[in-house]
């Protein structure tokens, strides 16, 4: 692409981010430098939070699964927000409503799945009853 | 008087202004270009929207791959589970690196906003390294895996755990290119606009991939090696 | 050296497929011949298949649909004689060729006819009624293009070279895997459509962020023509729902390539997994096909009633409520597999609910035409065709969304006839009105009324005398995909289907005829004004066909419908200002990428199909330098001066005033 063609690339549109673009204005909490080096903190503290969760005893057993799947969307949102920029400001509507749609496509998909798998295992013949090779 | 009176009933332009006609206010909104208000957006928002689009469509690709782990963990067919192959440590390690090459990643963006070609570089090599590293450290673990008779094939738990990590390493590996790729135009065509566009395109990427990643490590090997 | 490939893969023993072949395989040696005699290959290298121009790819895809359309028609006459004649006698098709029909038939109807025939619309008519001048991604969008052609051409080199899928339009596991479908087959079917599939994300990401981030100034959402919308959200659904196939059908390969066991019986696979994931694409797929359907008719009834479309904003939310609940309705394809009650209740519910967001649709176009002045033009009659027989397709699919009912008519002949109610209702004649509806705007003249008219009441009529006796015997308990027909007394309706068909194709030869007419008569039928039909959005204020760079300035949108009410100030009396100045624009450079993409890609699905390792190897490092290639040019546009398109607009401007004399004069 010809170098002039997109002189307007350099002024950052206020009102419309691009997905990850750090536009330094009042909805950016934390910019630059720090902005990162706060987000690497805290992700290694989740992750460190995630691996003692199960290389301890510290946490009840039965609740490891809950404990592990709250770490997880945490850091998720560690990384959305201090390395992909993405705000709750207007100038983001578009990339956090694309986010959404793709999360519940997502949580649809595996969810779903495993309860109609669910449901189908408990509806198979043990396999024991069932005749030798199968079907 | 214009070609437009000239034909009556057929204006001729339509990119003329004369006066609103919206009696119910219909489309009006306060924001301005993010809405569409105000025209096409700049190449920059465009080219970063949309590859937002495709990554956003890749990773309901893993969440497939996630609901065949999801429905198939249980099935071992007598084979090694779970608690007997994962190596905590190993995936520790793992972790930590990729973790860190996004972070160095993000230090590469930030010296390219500062159009400084040295530090961009290195950031981004450091990047590529410490993925290659945990590249490395996949590989190995699928190897000694399947050389101890846990291969994909052994049954339907481990090959939708190959198939989960291995499309994660495999994303990884194409990012490795992809940032090689990068490397070469910056340091030929230096902070051209449409090169600046791919290398925050490849941030994205890098990001999203540790993203994943998180979801992996936790319900993949931490869950798998606790139940 | 050449994998699983040798001499044996060419059924010299079937003359059916030989004959075919050979008669393809002459059509196409003589149309290439055509050409180079005339020596039209730098025309078509230059202005075609290097174009990254949305135009000429969307015509490139309606191309590519139509001739998939016939390739798949003849499939399903082929089945319709053969049940016939199996009343009769033996039939003509093996079974394991029947087999073969039937999948073909399936596969390429929906992959390679239906979906590039909406994408193509969609390419064609999006960026003109955004009021932009292409597409956000031009080059993407021609490598999505070639790609789709790239399994197309796949699918059909399955007819010579080996065999095709014997596993139906889905590959079911565990019949699809190696342990039963030994032969290269399925291995057509999974790598056409991966590598069509891939093309297809590529459009559905470049239209999404073409039209969230390309629009006329003053162009903000809810002035969108629901055209746009809809396209949005179909393409909102490629880019979820696509992603899901592309993982199923790779663990598919997996399992048959690398000995995994996701869906195999062995190994602790569970076959229902595949169900249940191939669905989560299939039934967003359906809304992909039939969202820009919708999208076409609304304008047509619009633009035909002489009305604004009735109800815009609850259009739009009915839209974007199917887009969103089109996710949760999967399970209904099985109902049978044995899920609990709740499961099936819980789906059987939302199914009955998506149907509420259509019933909006249908009532607000219903309104649309009350108090119209109605103009029964050929698009008009295809949109008239849809609302009625749509709206029984509709209530048999609720009715089927009923569990109970469901497992007395699944997989019956009554499921097959509520599809096609709706998808040849819905898609096919969404398509056919489209293509009439537009065809002027792409080529500066109109179609041939009445051979239109012929072929919409012959369509119908076959339509309607084809799927009707389906639905009788479904509900007598005939199966789908019988090759033999086992009772006597199913005999005098699949007559009547077959009778069916034969209109059906007389309806698709008046077709090819109303095509072959109008070109020879274009100059009587040329549209002067570029707005054949009193339309009132931003694709007919530009001339037919559009220059390359669609509106010489872009347009200042005000309202919803603003080629209408540009009209109608100009007939007040309002004087416009003409432009007096032009600007030079900058327009995406022709490439090669997309055609070279997928030339490689088509080399490495045939090698994988055939084990062809070293092959497929070159071919990946083709299409990566492909993509360096193209990532290192240094001039990605070209311009056109100012003068230039001074010159082309104000002969737009010329042919307009001249007709306009016309039409005074003869007043």
């Amino acid at each position: 692409m010809s170098t002039r063609d997109s002189h307007e690339d350099h002024v950052p549109d206020m009102d419309d981010a691009a997905p990850g673009q750090e536009v330094v204005n009042d909805r950016e909490p934390i910019g630059g430098l720090t902005g990162y080096i706060i987000g690497f903190g805290l992700a290694l503290l989740l992750t460190a939070a995630s691996f003692a969760v199960v290389m301890t005893d510290l946490v009840y057993a039965p609740a490891v699964i809950s404990a592990l799947v709250v770490l997880a969307i945490a850091q998720m949102g560690v990384h959305l927000v201090f390395f992909l920029h993405l705000t709750t400001g207007p100038d983001n509507t578009n990339n956090a409503l694309a986010l959404a749609f793709g999360v519940f496509v997502v949580v649809l998909l595996v969810l779903g799945s495993i309860w109609i798998m669910s449901h189908l295992d408990h509806a198979m013949m043990p396999a024991h009853q069932m005749a030798p090779g199968g079907f | 008087m214009s070609a437009t009176t000239a034909t009556g009933g057929l204006p001729s332009d339509i990119s003329s202004r004369s006066g609103a006609h919206d009696p119910y206010r219909l489309g009006r909104h306060d924001g301005g270009a993010g809405v569409g208000e105000g025209g096409p957006a700049s190449r920059y928002v465009t080219v970063s929207y949309g590859f937002w689009i495709f990554l956003l469509s890749d990773i309901i690709m893993f969440s497939a791959f996630f609901a065949g782990y999801a429905v198939l963990s249980g099935a071992t067919e007598g084979g090694p589970t779970g608690r007997e192959l994962f190596d905590l440590p190993r995936v520790a390690i793992q972790t930590g690196l990729l973790l860190t090459s996004s972070f160095t990643c993000g230090l590469a963006s930030l010296a390219s906003h500062r159009r400084d070609q040295l530090f961009t570089q290195v950031w981004l090599a450091v990047s590529g390294l410490l993925g290659a590293g945990f590249l490395l450290l996949e590989l190995q673990e699928f190897a000694t895996m399947i050389s101890d008779g846990a291969g994909p094939s052994r049954s339907a738990f481990l090959s939708s755990f190959f198939a989960l990590v291995g499309c994660h390493g495999l994303h990884v590996g194409l990012g490795l290119l992809f940032l090689a790729t990068m490397m070469a135009q910056l340091a030929v065509k230096g902070f051209r606009d449409d090169i600046l566009r791919r290398l925050h395109c490849f941030n994205l990427f890098w990001h999203a991939l540790d993203i994943v990643w998180i979801a992996i490590f936790s319900l993949v090997y931490l869950l798998g090696a606790s139940s | 050296m050449l994998g699983k490939l040798d001499l044996s893969a060419i059924p010299l023993d079937e003359p059916i497929p030989l004959v075919a072949a050979l008669v393809v395989f002459l059509a196409a040696v003589g149309v290439l011949g055509w050409v180079t005699i005339r020596g039209w290959w730098p025309y078509l290298w230059r202005e075609w298949i290097t174009s990254v121009d949305h135009k000429r790819i969307g015509v490139m895809y309606i191309v590519l649909a139509a001739l998939m359309l016939l390739r798949g028609f003849v499939d399903a006459i082929m089945m319709r004689t053969h049940q016939a004649a199996t009343l009769f006698g033996p039939g003509y098709l093996p079974p394991d060729h029947y087999d073969q029909i039937f999948s073909a038939h399936g596969t390429i109807m929906i992959f390679f006819a239906s979906m590039p025939f909406i994408i193509g619309l969609m390419n064609f008519v999006v960026p003109l009624q955004l009021g932009v001048r292409d597409m956000a991604f031009p080059t993407l969008n021609s490598v999505g293009f070639w790609l789709t052609a790239s399994g197309a051409l796949l699918v059909n080199l399955s007819l010579v070279i080996g065999e095709f899928a014997r596993t139906g339009w889905l590959p079911y596991a565990p019949l699809s895997e190696l342990d039963y479908s030994p032969g290269v087959g399925v291995d057509y079917y999974l790598w056409a459509i991966q590598i069509s599939g891939v093309g297809t994300l590529f459009t559905g990401v470049n239209l999404v962020t073409t039209i969230l981030k390309m629009r006329a100034p003053g162009l903000g959402y809810l002035r969108m023509p629901i055209f746009c919308w809809t396209s949005l959200a179909s393409a909102m659904l490629i880019v979820a729902a696509f992603p899901i196939l592309t993982a199923t059908l790779a663990m598919l390969t997996l399992d048959r390539y690398l000995g995994f066991h996701f869906f195999t019986n062995a190994g602790g696979g569970n076959p229902m997994m595949f169900v249940n994931l191939i669905w989560a694409w299939g039934h967003p797929e359906v809304y992909i096909l039939v969202l820009p359907a919708f999208g076409v008719f609304s304008e047509i009834f619009s633009t035909f009633s002489s009305k604004p479309l009735f109800g815009y904003r609850s259009m739009v939310a009915a839209t974007l409520f199917i887009c969103v609940v089109s996710f949760t309705v999967w399970l209904h394809h099985f109902f049978t597999m044995g899920a609990g009650a709740n499961v099936n209740a819980a789906f059987g519910i939302a199914t009955s609910i998506i149907a509420v967001g259509t019933g909006v649709k249908i009532y607000n176009w219903i309104f649309t035409m009350y108090g119209g002045r109605i103009r029964f033009d050929t698009p008009m009659l295809w949109a008239l065709g849809f609302i009625t027989t749509f709206t029984v397709g509709g209530m048999t699919g609720v009715l089927l969304a009923v569990p109970a009912a469901d497992f007395v008519l699944h997989n019956s002949l009554f499921l097959v006839a509520h599809f096609h109610n709706v998808i040849i209702s819905g898609v096919l004649f969404g398509s056919f009105a489209g293509y009439t509806f537009w065809f002027p705007k792409a080529f500066g003249f109109r179609l041939h009324e009445g051979w239109g008219k012929a072929a919409f009441w012959l369509t119908l009529a076959g339509f309607i005398l084809v799927f009707a006796p389906l639905y009788l015997v479904g509900l007598e308990g005939m199966t789908r995909r019988l090759q033999r027909v086992p009772v006597e007394g199913w005999g005098p309706p699949l007559l009547v289907a077959l009778l069916g068909v034969a209109v059906m194709m007389a309806g698709a030869a008046c077709q090819i005829i109303q095509l072959v007419v109008s070109i020879r008569r274009r100059e009587s039928l040329r549209d002067e004004t570029g707005d054949p039909w009193d339309g009132r959005s931003l694709e007919w204020s530009t001339s037919s066909p559009p220059p390359a760079f669609n509106f010489a300035r872009l347009p200042h949108v005000e309202n919803e419908e603003p080629y209408w009410s540009v009209k109608q100030r100009s007939i007040e009396g309002q004087p416009l200002e003409a432009p007096d100045s032009y600007e030079p624009i900058e327009m995406p450079k022709r490439s090669a990428t997309g055609f070279l993409t997928a030339f490689f890609a088509t080399a490495i699905g045939f090698a994988l199909i055939w084990h062809i390792w070293w092959l497929a190897i070159l071919g990946f490092i083709g299409a990566y330098a492909t993509f360096v290639v193209f990532a290192w040019r240094d001039e990605a546009e070209v311009e056109i001066p100012a003068e230039e398109v001074a010159r082309i607009d104000r002969e737009r401007l010329r042919v307009r005033e001249a007709w306009y004399r016309r039409r005074e004069e003869a007043a």
